[in-house]
């Protein structure tokens, strides 16, 4: 057995840290393009005030239906992103993840493959899910690529669900389940 | 300008009387055939008071429920409801639930759905309107698909009841199909 759950090769899961984080996460708010990827939600600049105030809010929430990351760089310990499970469904089994690496700087170098894979280990083996859920647009073809790379299989097409910059776009749902994750890195 | 919102052929939405409305669901939520269908939620019989609560708060603009009402018989039977909307990209969810036994099966929530989905189209200006619903639930099925709701996909084994796996199917109809296939 791995004992690990929280220690990858480049990455470390960490807790937020208003000290450290608020102002990274402030940044990353700002850049519209990351904020479009990431949701359907109005992008929206937070300042490091509301950034703490949000998570002083999410630490009320957490461990009950929700459970929230800080993805960390091994080398100097700075804040590359985030991922979390939300909308728990205990009793079927079921959860909703987000994930996004703030910095342009920082994709591309594994660190979101690296921080699925250790989800994955969280969500199935940890709290003992039956599947995880994932959320992406049309426009967002990286994380298209990304969910399949990964054994997620595309279930539901939501047609013309948002708009942005005066056209429709299809909302995306995938789905893995824990047994073709389990089977996939046997 | 057709101002008719409220009243289908069999049954009208209203917000009557939160005391008795209460009491109507908090009899219907004991009944966990149906209230199983409705939700993902693990079922619990709330209570008259806590409805009661429920249906005293303000209304917000995420979400507009309406209690249905039989016409001929003025008996309320049900309830359907536009939420999650999203004002800024016009999509919304609906749900509807026939409460009363004896009124499923007869037209009774299709024309409940109907009044529902002019609603969002008409007066919230919805571009879409979504929902989920049991693969297994195939009377409900062919009521969304005689609206005009059309598949989008399958959330595969989302639900878990009675140690069994179902897959909850998820159905869209968007303002054009629905102008099509409705306008009046």
């Amino acid at each position: 057995m791995i004992l690990q759950l929280f220690e990858g090769e480049k990455i470390r899961f960490a807790a937020f840290d208003a000290d450290k984080d608020a102002e990274a996460l402030s940044k990353w708010t700002h850049d519209p393009e990351y904020m479009r990827l990431l949701s359907p939600d109005p992008a929206r600049p937070l300042a490091p005030f509301h950034i703490k105030k949000r998570f002083e809010e999410m630490e009320k929430e957490a461990g009950r239906d929700f459970y929230y990351f800080v993805i960390r760089a091994r080398e100097d310990d700075r804040a590359l992103g985030f991922t979390h499970l939300r909308w728990i469904e205990w009793n079927h089994g079921n959860a909703h993840f987000d994930m996004g690496i703030g910095s342009a700087s920082d994709r591309g170098k594994g660190y979101g493959s690296e921080a699925l894979q250790m989800l994955f280990r969280y969500a199935f083996e940890e709290l003992n899910l039956y599947r995880l859920t994932g959320h992406t647009m049309e426009y967002n073809t990286g994380a298209q690529k990304f969910l399949l790379k990964h054994g997620f299989q595309l279930e539901v097409r939501r047609r013309e669900a948002l708009q942005r910059e005066g056209r429709y776009w299809d909302g995306l749902t995938y789905g893995i389940l824990a047994d073709e994750w389990a089977n996939a890195n046997r | 300008m057709d101002n008719q919102l409220f009243n289908g052929t069999l049954v009208r939405l209203a917000i009557e009387n939160p005391e008795t409305d209460a009491a109507s669901l908090a009899r219907w939520e004991r009944d966990t055939e149906f209230e199983r269908v409705l939700s993902h939620k693990p079922v619990f019989p709330s209570g008259q008071k806590k409805w009661r609560e429920r249906l005293e708060e303000a209304p917000d603009e995420r979400q507009f429920w309406f209690s249905v009402f039989a016409l001929a018989e003025d008996k309320l039977i049900g309830f359907v409801g536009i939420f999650m909307v999203r004002q800024q990209h016009g999509d919304c969810m609906v749900g509807i639930g026939m409460g009363e036994p004896e009124f499923r099966g007869k037209g009774y929530g299709t024309d409940a759905l109907r009044l529902a989905l002019r609603f969002a189209f008409r007066e919230l200006n919805m571009h879409r309107v979504a929902l989920m619903v049991l693969a297994t639930n195939a009377r409900a099925i062919r009521s969304y698909e005689k609206c005009g709701f059309v598949r989008e996909g399958v959330t595969r084994g989302a639900d878990y009841r009675d140690r069994i796996r179902r897959d909850v199917i998820s159905m869209g109809i968007l303002r054009s199909e629905w102008e099509r296939a409705n306008s009046r």
